[in-house]
């Protein structure tokens, strides 16, 4: 068998031993449907919302959990390999360094793809059954960019992890920094560019503001499941770039894809200079 | 074993030296093993050992030297690709991964190996875990675990077996059944690198001694040849009544040493040149009811070097 199916093969199923798959899949699930059906609470009544509506509250939620998750699965890939010596044992074998990465990020993208698939698209298919507002056309477009862009952010988030794990000596100081990180990218980013934005006083221009955007791929995340909706009812700042379509969804598919190669060749970079 | 052990020397490091940062791990250091020797790599922790390893693996590369296994750079990729399947190695402190059986985590590394299915149960077999097989790690001991390790170090009947202290957290059993599968393996002409800091009991076991000490080789010979370098005295221990009147009277003018245990046992301490005449003495007497020679030990001589090794430095 291919060297690099055989470590995913055993990162999968880890994934699947180790109950990752079930745990993120049914987290993912009953929040989807909780804030699906609690969504509308504040005007007075509850029950399923419209695939829409429940998709853009539902992204907003995805940026936090997503990103922790996969963090979570893959932070130690590497130095908790290296912690229990068999990382050492595994650069002996007739195995390069690449392949052992690509197979760990098969394994891992598989668990990643697999859960969020099952976690949002039971609770989308639950959403359109029992929802007089929803409908399965929307399951079979808007929400499923949903689920895909919830997958290749998962999936940007786990190259984030290795890097982490690569650049890290100890299991305790990789979990540090992939919260730091989970923190910069879900909190401070924003912050800071909100900061920018009110500092300059309209100094920076919407256009660049959208594109300082791509620099966090949450954000990216956020415009391309705001911009897939016509109904977006959030009116944030971010809902009015995504609904003013400046940057076209390809262009956000891609820029996310444009992040998980860089980091994942970052990270296969650092790897081989790893000792 | 693959066609790349066809060849004489496996190992050989030429002025090998290497840095850490300012901190230098080997100094000079050179080395030639022969294809089936087994060669003990002794030294105390921090010596060099782990890092001469992970050169011969290439784990890390030389500033200055080269090193070769099996006649070619095992940093050389193409090189390097060739001879992996054709080592086995067993490194420090390995623990495995908990959530795997024994029979699971085998069968990752040889398939990673390409070894052949039925291998795997004999390996079990042979290292004693066949009945915990399907047991998951984190129920091992630590000496099981070890035993693992040393189970997918033989995948593929390497020609050159690294063990980084094996017996660590091995029970004397496990410690006389690691000793005699690499008496087997030598038998079968493979290649042996032990590395230890604990020295009872691996003396009848390699063919070699290498002494290391920060990053330098102190000591490098059959352990007959050390002895002789070293000039330790050996020890014989006579049970019986040897005549105090004959030679024993002359024995205080010699090099020979005599301590009288409980009037019915001597300790002779002599060095190895006066071997031979001290036994034709012994022997010549009718009442010596038993006798044991106690030639100098590993330990001995591996203490005999680092005192050295120390007294030259405070100079």
């Amino acid at each position: 068998m291919n060297k690099i199916l055989i470590v995913a093969k055993k990162e999968f199923r880890d994934g699947l031993r180790n109950r990752w798959v079930a745990g993120i899949s049914i987290v993912l699930a009953l929040f989807a449907m909780g804030i699906s059906y609690f969504g509308t609470a504040a005007s007075g009544s509850v029950g399923f919302a419209s695939l829409s509506t429940t998709v853009v509250s539902l992204s907003s939620l995805a940026i936090f959990l997503i990103p922790l998750i996969a963090l979570i699965l893959a932070y130690d890939s590497i130095v908790g390999e290296d912690e229990q010596g068999t990382l050492i044992l595994l650069l002996t074998y007739p195995l390069q360094r690449s392949q052992l990465m690509a197979g760990k990020f098969i394994g891992h993208a598989g668990i990643m793809a697999l859960a969020t698939l099952i976690g949002f698209g039971s609770a989308g298919l639950l959403i359109a059954i029992f929802s007089p507002h929803a409908s399965f056309e929307e399951l079979l477009t808007s929400y499923s960019v949903f689920i895909l862009s919830s997958i290749l952010l998962g999936w940007v988030f786990v190259a984030m992890a290795y890097l982490i794990s690569v650049s890290s000596n100890e299991k305790s100081r990789a979990t540090g920094v992939a919260l730091m990180v989970w923190f910069v990218f879900v909190f401070v980013f924003d912050l800071l560019l909100l900061g920018i934005l009110v500092t300059s006083g309209g100094g920076v221009g919407e256009n660049l503001f959208a594109y300082l955007l791509l620099l966090n791929p949450t954000d990216i995340f956020r415009l391309i499941n705001l911009s897939s909706f016509e109904a977006t009812q959030v009116q944030s700042g971010i809902a009015s770039i995504a609904e003013e379509g400046l940057i076209q969804p390809v262009v956000l598919f891609v820029s996310l894809l444009a992040w998980l190669l860089l980091l994942y060749l970052l990270a296969v970079w650092r790897f081989n200079k790893r000792i | 074993m693959s066609d790349t052990a066809m060849t004489d020397t496996v190992i050989q490091l030429n002025h090998v030296q290497l840095e850490y940062g300012k901190f230098r791990a080997l100094n000079d250091i050179s080395l030639l093993v022969p294809e089936g020797e087994v060669l003990g790599l002794l030294g105390h922790n921090g010596a060099g050992k782990t890092t001469t390893i992970k050169l011969l693996l290439g784990l890390l590369e030389s500033s200055a030297g080269s090193v070769s296994v099996f006649g070619g750079d095992p940093l050389d990729r193409e090189h390097a690709g060739k001879i992996r399947n054709n080592i086995g190695y067993l490194p420090e402190n390995l623990s495995f991964y908990p959530q795997l059986t024994g029979l699971e985590t085998l069968s990752y590394f040889a398939d990673l190996k390409g070894a052949n299915k039925k291998e795997k149960d004999s390996l079990l077999e042979e290292v004693g875990l066949a009945h915990a097989a399907h047991r998951k790690l984190k129920t091992y001991s630590k000496g099981m675990r070890q035993r693992l390790g040393l189970a997918q170090a033989l995948l593929n009947q390497p020609g050159l077996l690294i063990l980084d202290e094996p017996t660590v957290g091995l029970d004397p059993v496990a410690t006389q059944d690691l000793y005699l599968t690499i008496d087997k393996l030598k038998q079968q002409g493979a290649t042996v690198i032990l590395c230890s800091h604990v020295l009872s009991g691996i003396e009848e076991h390699i063919d070699r001694a290498v002494i290391l000490a920060k990053g330098c080789v102190l000591a490098d010979g059959s352990l007959e040849r050390l002895r002789a370098q070293t000039q330790l005295p050996m020890q014989i221990r006579v049970k019986g009544r040897i005549e105090e009147n004959g030679w024993l009277k002359d024995i205080s003018d010699s090099e020979i040493d005599l301590q009288r245990i409980n009037g019915s046992q001597y300790l002779f301490t002599c060095p190895i040149s006066e071997k031979v005449s001290l036994l034709k003495n012994i022997m010549a007497e009718d009442s010596v009811n038993d006798l044991e020679i106690h030639a100098p030990s590993l330990e001995a001589i591996y203490q005999f070097y680092n005192r050295h090794a120390s007294a030259l430095e405070k100079e």
